[in-house]
């Protein structure tokens, strides 16, 4: 096992996190907490139900700095399903939001802390690969237990990486706009507790007055964003407001339509900001490949380059290397930061790593002839709502559980799901139990009746005939 | 359809709720009106009344009762 990812000692009364409540916490205050988290709390598996606080961040950052395996959890998810979740994976330790203890009725506390209780389940240690860092979920909503096992090298690698692509230092004040346990907004946190700077921390939307009230008033310098949050933004009239402290703007978790790429970074350069968009999956601890701002605007509409320590290559449907420009294959990245693979339930945390630095996104693209990537299709069935991962094929079984006397299947595009059932009077019914089974907003969630779902010979689903009814 | 009634329609067409939800009604109050929801909301009085509403407007608009005194400023009258 390595030596710690972050060494806040060193970094002393430098303020690590403000939160939007105005707590703080320095570097010197997270070293304090480190130890005593390693005096009360072994190896271990700790569910962190995460909200954008200074508890749920100093308890990850002391978690993976003392090699206690975190499993990143949004606080918010669906109860039902976070019982399923410990029920798998028998956590021995809860670290949550001190006003939720209530809840968790056959636990006890160990100590309590910035906000956040330390909760003992009493089940009993369970083997953890040596090198196992980190859990994170894939879509985190749709009540799967898949988590993608990361190593203590990936997360480091992948740190490193973007501490230098993104020339990050100390004076950054990146401001959050992605939950914790979103392998995005977890970059964010990684990359700046390496440097020293100082995180602000809100779960307040670009939609609240809250949220740039506290912008401005810390003068936050960077903030991540999704497709959606572009949307938003320039609906907000973004390139208008006044930020004088904003020094750069990155998106990933979803390719964004490039007339918006075009705009975004357009106006970044007419006022002497950087626009960085990259590509990463939760597979590849986070990020994969960046478009350096200085292109942003000549290459609109790509994904870029890989980041430094990793590189790309595309294969054809024979399986073999892709070398000429424009040409349309699978993506498949080679680095570091290319995680252990998946785990389905408790056996999985002892395996090691299956990946052997290689990963096969299942992202279709191509490359031109200065070697920029560009995303171009998707080979599984899932897609992106607002950042977040969907499984075509998990909607698709959840309904079939719910309907068992009528057919159903969905499909989509990036932040529009349609829902297909040969049943009239389910459709609003579908919409309403889909929306809120994976906890996307229901007027992104469409359904649509049809007298039966076009199949082949063998059975399976003609998905081409669905989409032409969206 | 009145003033009140477009106001409360766009509401209730966006949140997919019951007229009865609306007095008090705060944003993140009901899963619907997260920040899509509330997206979907600024558009939809935009269209009813035909206006183009300022970012401090947008991001105020944190309740039912809030909105009403946003569109005051738009010359809508309740």
């Amino acid at each position: 096992m390595q030596s710690t990812m972050w060494s806040f000692k060193g970094l002393g009364n430098a303020v690590a996190a403000i939160a939007d409540n105005g707590e703080q916490i320095t570097y010197a205050q997270l070293a304090e907490f480190e130890e005593q988290l390693r005096a009360s709390v072994g190896r271990a598996l700790v569910f962190n139900l995460c909200t954008n606080s200074i508890g749920s961040l100093a308890g990850y950052a002391a978690m993976i700095n003392t090699h206690i395996v975190p499993v990143m959890i949004a606080a918010e998810l669906d109860k039902s399903l976070l019982a399923e979740l410990i029920e798998e994976y028998l956590p021995q330790y809860l670290w949550v939001p001190a006003e939720s203890k209530p809840s968790y009725v056959n636990s006890k506390e160990v100590f309590s802390s910035y906000g956040y209780s330390l909760l003992s389940t009493g089940y009993k240690a369970c083997e953890l690969y040596d090198e196992l860092a980190l859990l994170l979920t894939t879509s985190g909503s749709t009540g799967s237990f898949k988590l993608v096992r990361q190593s203590y090298q990936n997360i480091k690698a992948n740190t490193e990486s973007i501490v230098e692509y993104l020339h990050l230092d100390a004076t950054e004040r990146p401001i959050t706009t992605l939950p914790m346990n979103y392998t995005y907004g977890l970059s964010i946190i990684n990359t700046h507790l390496y440097v020293g700077a100082t995180i602000l921390l809100t779960d307040k939307t670009l939609a609240q007055r809250e949220f740039w009230n506290f912008f401005k008033e810390q003068k936050a310098t960077s903030f991540g964003g999704v497709p959606y949050t572009y949307e938003i933004l320039k609906k907000l009239r973004f390139f208008r407001m006044d930020l004088p402290s904003l020094r750069y703007m990155t998106q990933a978790g979803g390719k964004l339509m490039p007339e918006l790429h075009k705009e975004f970074a357009e106006d970044s350069i007419s006022k002497g900001r950087d626009f960085i968009i990259m590509y990463g999956q939760t597979e590849a601890t986070a990020r994969m490949a960046y478009l350096p701002a200085e292109k942003s605007l000549e290459k609109y509409g790509s994904m870029g380059i890989a980041i430094p320590g990793g590189r790309f290559e595309l294969i054809d449907v024979n399986g073999e290397l892709i070398t000429e420009p424009d040409v349309v294959g699978e993506l498949v990245y080679y680095g570091a930061n290319v995680t252990l693979g998946y785990s389905e339930c408790i056996e999985d945390l002892k395996k090691g790593d299956e990946r052997d630095g290689k990963l096969v996104t299942g992202d279709m693209a191509k490359m031109d002839a200065d070697g920029f990537f560009y995303i171009v299709g998707r080979k599984k069935r899932f897609l992106k709502m607002f950042g977040k991962r969907v499984n075509l094929d998990e909607i698709d079984r959840l309904m079939k559980a719910q309907y068992d006397n009528i057919d159903c299947a969905s499909d989509g595009v990036d932040d529009s799901l349609y829902l297909f059932l040969t049943d009239k009077n389910l459709l609003e019914e579908a919409r309403k139990y889909i929306s809120d089974k994976i906890n996307i907003n229901i007027s992104a969630v469409h359904s649509v009746f049809v007298a039966a779902i076009p199949k082949n010979d063998s059975g399976k689903t003609l998905y081409s005939e669905l989409k032409k009814l969206f | 359809m009145t003033n009140l009634e477009k106001y409360n329609q766009a509401f209730i067409e966006c949140f997919e709720i019951g007229e009865d939800q609306l007095e008090g009604l705060e944003y993140q109050a009901i899963p619907t009106w997260d920040s899509v929801g509330h997206m979907g909301l600024i558009a939809a009085l935009e269209d009813a009344f035909d206006i183009m509403m300022d970012t401090d407007d947008i991001i105020d608009l944190s309740s039912y009762e809030k909105g009403k005194e946003i569109l005051a400023k738009y010359n809508v009258e309740f």
